[in-house]
């Protein structure tokens, strides 16, 4: 059942084109991030939603209804603002409590739905308390259950955890996913994060220069990336003008490609690489060295081109000056406005054999 | 080192007798000529029959012009500041045109417009309507040199507090007016306040534009400051003088108002520092 539709939306804002043809459709109960770089429209497809903004042109649909000509009162939607926008004036109570007395609800029926998301929110003690008075996280917080006070059946977000210290973040993260899957709303967030994407959204449209550049289960977009876009905005990406330089790879036209870091495989010696086949191997030069937490992050020196990759913390470490060994798994190539995933000819012909 | 403190109390020690020249003299010259002909005079050239009439013209023409313009003040400053459209900065600049203009020039406007040269001339004549040389046209001069005071008050305020409030209250189904009434107003109230004491200071002194319109007639279009100039070319300097202490009592209270409404403005800031910081810990 698709919650919602836009339908060849485009906006400009004078020159600058925000929302160019943009179409696309949401199931009821998804989760969905809307990633991309800053000033790729994302939020003004969030506020058109919403009614915000008004598109030049196209099309909205919000459960089948179509709502390009109601005020954002009226479609049924929470908005939650990057700042929050709480009303600073008000207590806790009275700002979840707004929607609701703007209905015109009883007395006892307002005070009985606060409570209830107060609960949810775990604020209870804190109702009668003033925004300044609380943390970013509790904040925000207040501003979900303020925006779910009317009963939405769309909840849009807008960069939901811009505003939050990194721990924190990755707790209302969860938190986040958790309240919306539970209470079975539909919901859009709109994030510059793909890490945040990936991790919270059921699936994700990836925006980039007004346009929609693909869609899909996290996983789907981080494997197979079809434009050249989603390729080096996903995942740490190192790009690379000809991939036809590095071995396995040689019989194609050269060609510009991305290789990630996780399709790296390097070895401080010969045998501790997959396939110790001096063919299918290449030899590089370290240039430098990154604790990242979990991992090292190795820069390689490849026949003049700068790799990245990463090694466990338990293996041999590697100094700047290091011949290293390295195998390349696969790598995406461009075609066009097209990618294609390249595996490296080694491993092909080992599957030819099996 | 001795020259750096010679040089502070130099410097100190002549803002210091400016302040005193410039203000605090003149203040106690009104004060002391008011009363230089003994308290009975004073308080006859006060309750003297043109006199009184020409206060409650003032205060009428104040707290009409007050009251037009807070309405007008809020309603452009919302406009300015919550909504995008054509022409939106030449707006702007227009609102502050009777800053720029000088308001002897802003009367001759009015006499032009609505006096007998004025192609109006015939229809206000036929519904009996007499704009100059009369209160309407004192109030429109008020209304109009104290036209930009509020809205100039609101519109930084509401700039720096952004749209997101209303669109919240919005995307929450309530409508304009309530919006204002529940979000916007509470937020603004003290750069209100400020903007309708600064107005107010103003409309009560005003004298150029008044004085081009209103045609001096005596207990009928004579305001505070035209009855003080009247008197004043009488040679009547201690009534003068007398009414004039009444102004300098008004704008006192303005001052104090102002004051009060400023630090209440600062304080309520404050707090709300004060629990953030509680809510930081």
């Amino acid at each position: 059942m698709i919650e919602v539709e836009v339908k060849n939306i485009n906006k400009h804002f004078g020159n600058f084109k925000a929302s160019d043809n943009v179409s696309f459709a949401i199931e009821r109960g998804k989760l969905i991030g809307l990633l991309g770089p800053s000033g790729s429209g994302k939020t003004t497809i969030l506020r058109m939603i919403a009614g915000l903004e008004t598109p030049d042109s196209g099309e909205i649909f919000i459960g089948g209804r179509k709502v390009n000509d109601l005020p954002p009162g009226e479609r049924g939607i929470g908005f939650l603002f990057q700042s929050y926008a709480l009303f600073k004036h008000m207590t806790v109570f009275d700002n979840i409590a707004f929607g609701l007395t703007v209905q015109k609800k009883s007395d006892s029926e307002i005070k009985s739905r606060v409570e209830e998301l107060a609960e949810l929110i775990g604020l209870k003690d804190f109702t009668s308390r003033y925004p300044l008075q609380l943390s970013g996280g509790q904040r925000q917080r207040v501003a979900f259950a303020r925006a779910l006070a009317p009963n939405p059946e769309l909840l849009l977000l807008d960069e939901p955890f811009a505003a939050i210290d990194a721990k924190v973040r990755q707790e209302l993260r969860g938190w986040l996913k958790q309240t919306i899957h539970k209470l079975g709303i539909t919901a859009i967030f709109v994030t510059h994060d793909q890490d945040e994407a990936v991790e919270v959204a059921d699936e994700i449209i990836i925006t980039n220069r007004g346009r929609v550049e693909q869609s899909g289960a996290p996983i789907e977009i981080y494997q197979s990336p079809k434009t050249p876009f989603v390729a080096k905005f996903i995942g740490e990406s190192v790009q690379v003008p000809d991939y036809t330089i590095f071995k396995g790879f040689d019989e194609y036209e050269p060609r510009e490609g991305i290789l990630r870091p996780e399709f790296l495989e390097i070895g401080a010696t010969i045998d501790e690489m997959p396939q110790p086949m001096p063919v299918t191997t290449e030899r590089g030069i370290v240039r430098g060295t990154y604790f990242r937490g979990s991992v090292i992050q190795v820069d390689v020196e490849i026949k003049g081109q700068l790799l990245k990759g990463f090694r466990g913390l338990e293996q041999v470490p590697l100094h700047e000056g290091d011949e290293a060994f390295v195998f390349i798994h696969k790598i995406y190539g461009f075609d066009g406005d097209k990618t294609q995933v390249i595996e490296n000819a080694a491993k092909r012909k080992e599957s030819v054999f099996i | 080192m001795r020259e750096s403190i010679w040089l502070k109390r130099t410097l100190i020690f002549l803002a210091a007798s400016f302040l005193f020249v410039m203000l605090i003299m003149p203040l106690i010259l009104v004060a002391k000529e008011a009363l230089s002909k003994g308290v009975d005079f004073y308080f006859a050239a006060l309750t003297d029959e043109f006199a009184l009439k020409a206060l409650w013209l003032t205060i009428e023409a104040t707290i009409l012009a007050v009251a037009l313009n807070t309405i007008f003040g809020l309603a452009s400053a919302w406009l300015l500041t919550k909504f995008d459209f054509c022409g939106k900065t030449f707006l702007g600049s227009l609102i502050d045109l009777p800053f720029a203009i000088s308001p002897v020039v802003a009367g001759l406007f009015f006499i032009m417009l609505f006096g007998r040269m004025s192609p109006l001339y015939p229809l206000l004549q036929e519904y009996n309507l007499a704009i100059v040389f009369a209160v309407p046209g004192i109030i429109l001069a008020t209304v109009f040199v104290t036209f930009p005071f509020i809205t100039r008050e609101l519109v930084p305020v509401m700039e720096s507090q952004g749209r997101s409030e209303e669109e919240a209250a919005a995307t929450m189904g309530a409508n304009g007016w309530t919006i204002f009434r529940r979000v916007t107003l509470p937020n603004i109230k003290w750069a209100l306040g400020y903007g309708i004491v600064l107005c107010s200071a103003r409309a009560l002194g005003e004298f150029g534009a008044v004085s081009v319109v209103s045609g001096h007639i005596r207990g009928k279009t004579n305001t505070l400051p035209l009855h003080i100039e009247i008197l004043y070319n009488e040679y009547n300097f201690t009534a003068a003088f007398a009414v004039a202490s009444v102004l300098v009592l008004l704008a006192i209270i303005i001052l104090i108002l102002r004051n009060l409404i400023e630090n209440a403005g600062k304080a309520s800031l404050q707090v709300s520092n004060l629990k953030a910081g509680v809510a930081n810990d």
